[in-house]
Formats: C-alpha cells, sequence, structure tokens
C-alpha cells in the first residue's frame, strides 16, 4: 500500500495536467519507504507517449538523494490518452524495485486517475493508495 | 591508476552489495572490461547485443553524459569517477 499526503497527491496531479498532453514525470524522495520531497522532473522526451527523466538532472537528483541518505519513495508519470496502468514500456525501464511507480491519467479533463504499482522484474502488481 | 564506479541498486548484486567499486582502463570500454574481470555479468547488463551502451542506462564520466563523450570510446584519466544511473523513463507507446 501506498500513503501519501494530500499534498502530495494534489501536487502530482497538478504537474500532469500542467504539462498534458505531453506525459510528465517526477519522483518523491524520502527515507525508509516514507514520502519526503516531491520533485517534478523535465520529461526530455517532451512527448504525449513517452518521458524519460533528463539526464543531467536524473544524475544531480541521485547524487542530491545519495547525500540526504534517501530513496526515489515514488516515481509517478502520466498517461494523457489512456488509462493509468504500466505500458509494456513502463515495465520494461522499470529497474527500482523499491519504488512505488505512480500512474496518473489525465485522458478525462474533469477526473484524474491515479494508481500504484511495484513493478519487480518485468511482473506488475497494483497496491491500494491511501491518501490523507 | 584508479577510477571509481558508483553502482546503482538494480545491479549491486554483481558487486556483492557494494555501492562503488574501483577499476582501471583508458577509456570506458577498457574500464568496464576491468570491472567484469571481477564482477563477472555487470558489463553485459550496460552493452546491448550490438555492442553499444544500452538504452536503458546512463552512464556519466564525473558529471557529463558520456553520450557526450564518446560512449564506450569515452577516454578515462586517474581519478575519475564513473557513475551507472538506470534511465527513469517509460510512456504509454509500446
Amino acid at each position: 500500500m501506498l500513503q501519501l499526503s494530500q499534498d502530495h497527491y494534489y501536487a502530482m496531479v497538478a504537474h500532469a495536467r500542467r504539462d498534458h498532453p505531453d506525459e510528465a514525470c517526477g519522483v518523491i524522495a524520502g527515507r525508509e519507504g516514507a514520502p519526503g520531497r516531491f520533485l517534478p522532473m523535465t520529461n526530455a522526451a517532451r512527448s504525449p507517449t513517452f518521458y524519460e527523466f533528463d539526464s543531467g538532472e536524473l544524475l544531480a537528483l541521485y547524487q542530491d538523494m545519495e547525500e540526504r541518505d534517501e530513496e526515489p519513495v515514488v516515481i509517478y508519470h502520466s498517461h494523457t490518452a489512456t488509462e493509468a496502468y504500466p505500458s509494456r514500456t513502463d515495465v520494461s525501464y522499470a529497474n527500482e524495485p523499491g519504488a512505488h511507480y505512480v500512474l496518473i491519467s489525465t485522458r478525462d479533463a474533469d477526473t484524474a486517475e491515479v494508481r500504484s504499482f511495484r513493478i519487480i522484474e518485468g511482473k506488475v502488481e497494483e497496491e491500494p493508495v491511501a491518501i490523507g | 591508476m584508479a577510477v571509481q564506479v558508483k553502482v546503482p541498486t538494480i545491479l549491486r548484486t554483481y558487486t556483492g552489495g557494494a555501492k562503488a567499486v574501483e577499476a582501471s582502463g583508458d577509456t570506458l570500454d577498457a574500464l568496464l572490461s576491468d570491472v567484469d574481470s571481477r564482477h563477472e555479468g555487470l558489463r553485459g547488463r550496460l552493452i546491448s547485443e550490438d555492442g553499444s551502451l544500452h538504452r536503458f542506462v546512463n552512464v556519466y564520466i564525473n558529471n557529463e553524459d558520456v553520450r557526450f563523450l564518446g560512449a564506450l570510446e569515452a577516454p578515462l584519466k586517474d581519478g575519475d569517477t564513473v557513475t551507472i544511473l538506470p534511465a527513469v523513463a517509460g510512456g504509454s507507446a509500446s
């Protein structure tokens, strides 16, 4: 299960809405599995069907997390025309077995769909999201 | 000549859990072969079938992405730090 604060939840949805129709992406870094710092990242692909953390930002992010003894607790991105479920591309790139992979669908203009998954060695497992 | 190689969580199974290992080599290619001689299999996780660096990983020398430094031919010198990070990427396209 992923426990998220309202602030983190709304910040991810707002980022996804802001970058729509391109995919948005980012991280919530923290210690011992607890979401802490909200860190929106630049989608270097600037695409409605692909995201990739900017290479320079990725290095700076990991150096910063190492210094603070943090991990990527949440790795989020949006799907802008499809459901909030990991695509084959998402699964093939998923290399943080400790992270909660959060997907946000912005295909509906009024309601955001937010779901969370563990992706370990190519296996996808959905988990409940608790907000508050 | 010693270069520090920082290894991401997902590849630490090859280094006995170590976050960083020391290795030597005049180029990234030679360095990865040297690493592989003690941590067998690690090189194979970074190089694709066509012999180039895998799309799924980012490799940096100090703070520079090796894609801008000559990729596997990128030169190394004593005291450099090589950082390996999985690309964080994906998207709805399959």
